[in-house]
């Protein structure tokens, strides 16, 4: 039993330095987990899954906006830019708020050919964290069914 | 220390030497509903009573300053702090700052401003206006903990300054009025967080 606790507590640990490794993650993110503890397990959960669904809104809201050459709303674009840049930088989701400074300077430009493009990276990215960090969710719920406890983890 | 003297309002009759500070409430104002539930935390884990809203209306509309009485039904706590965002569509946290400030209820709520954007007139306006403190997104623990020991210790020499009449006046200068007599040539050699560490210092000099 401890030595399957002890494996998946190791597993959850590697993975975790390599989401901070590959640049998915800042130090936001190890703030945030400062946060949670026994009485609030899931508030990471919680907080990162309110982002991932004001990625999705503002995504929609930013595609009508860039859809019709003739017409975009450039201010629209902007603010939605803005405000995803701001909640990618209060959960530490590094990959995103890196699109979304590129993201600014097309929308700055108004090079709409740069904004679709960069909202197709936008959309990627999000997508991407939200699997990985599904899969680190499922390993922290594996420890905690084996009756472990997760691990403090520090990233230098 | 001086503060820990201050901070011991009700000693606990068992002989317990913990010392329990009252809860500061505090009114969090931002759009983002992850920034909300983020401050939101960071106030509970710092033993903080905290209520959110989106706008700066709400927050007027909570604090009954939008020309209607209040929300009576919520307003159960007096407010001692509010932390607000700079950039919300509608009122932005400036001018929410100012309302706040040209109230005479409540001008004397400490505010602290938010912003991810790292712009010096930006700060400069803000403290002018009356601002606390203005904080760096994204906000960490480290933070909250400072600003929550910064108006503890307001708190802490107002309840003295009370008890002082002739120090009172100069103890009112010092907290309520950062922007008149204090030179802000050193802003621009500090980064916010730490140079506003080297402001709430100047402003306490009785401890």
């Amino acid at each position: 039993m401890n030595t399957v606790v002890a494996k998946l507590q190791r597993q959850f640990q590697d993975y975790l330095v390599s989401l901070y490794q590959q640049g998915f993650l800042d130090n936001q993110f190890t703030e945030l987990r400062k946060l949670q503890d026994e009485g609030t397990p899931d508030f990471v959960a919680e907080v990162v899954s309110l982002f991932f669904d004001d990625c999705s809104k503002l995504i929609n809201s930013m595609s009508r906006s860039l859809e019709r050459p003739e017409n975009v709303d450039f201010k629209q674009v902007d603010s939605g830019v803005h405000q995803l840049k701001g909640s990618s930088s209060s959960v530490g989701a590094r990959r995103v708020k890196n699109v979304c400074i590129s993201f600014k300077e097309c929308c700055d430009v108004q090079n709409r050919e740069g904004c679709l493009r960069c909202l197709q990276q936008v959309d990627y990215e999000y997508k991407m964290l939200k699997t990985k960090l599904q899969d680190l969710f499922n390993l922290e719920q594996q420890i905690v069914q084996a009756g472990g406890a997760i691990p403090q983890v520090n990233i230098n | 220390m001086a503060v820990g003297e201050v901070m011991r309002m009700e000693v606990p009759t068992g002989g317990d030497l913990t010392v329990s500070s009252p809860d500061l409430h505090v009114l969090a104002v931002d759009d983002s509903i992850v920034d909300r539930k983020v401050i939101e935390r960071l106030l509970r884990i710092s033993s903080c009573k905290v209520t959110t809203v989106e706008s700066g209306t709400r927050a007027l509309q909570y604090l009954g300053l939008d020309g209607n009485t209040g929300d009576s039904d919520l307003k159960d706590l007096k407010v001692n702090l509010i932390v607000t965002d700079y950039s919300m569509p509608g009122l932005t946290g400036y001018d929410l700052l100012k309302k706040i400030k040209e109230s005479s209820t409540f001008r004397e709520i400490p505010v602290v401003i938010m912003s991810s954007e790292n712009i010096l007139t930006r700060i400069e306006q803000c403290l002018k206006e009356g601002a606390e403190d203005f904080l760096l997104k994204p906000v960490k623990l480290a933070d909250v903990k400072r600003i929550k020991q910064l108006i503890m210790r307001n708190e802490a020499e107002d309840h003295r300054t009370l008890s002082h009449s002739n120090k009172r006046k100069l103890g009112e200068d010092v907290d309520t009025s950062p922007s008149s007599s204090h030179d802000y040539s050193s802003v621009k050699d500090f980064p916010s967080s730490k140079r506003m560490k080297s402001e709430s210092d100047i402003f306490s000099p009785f401890i």
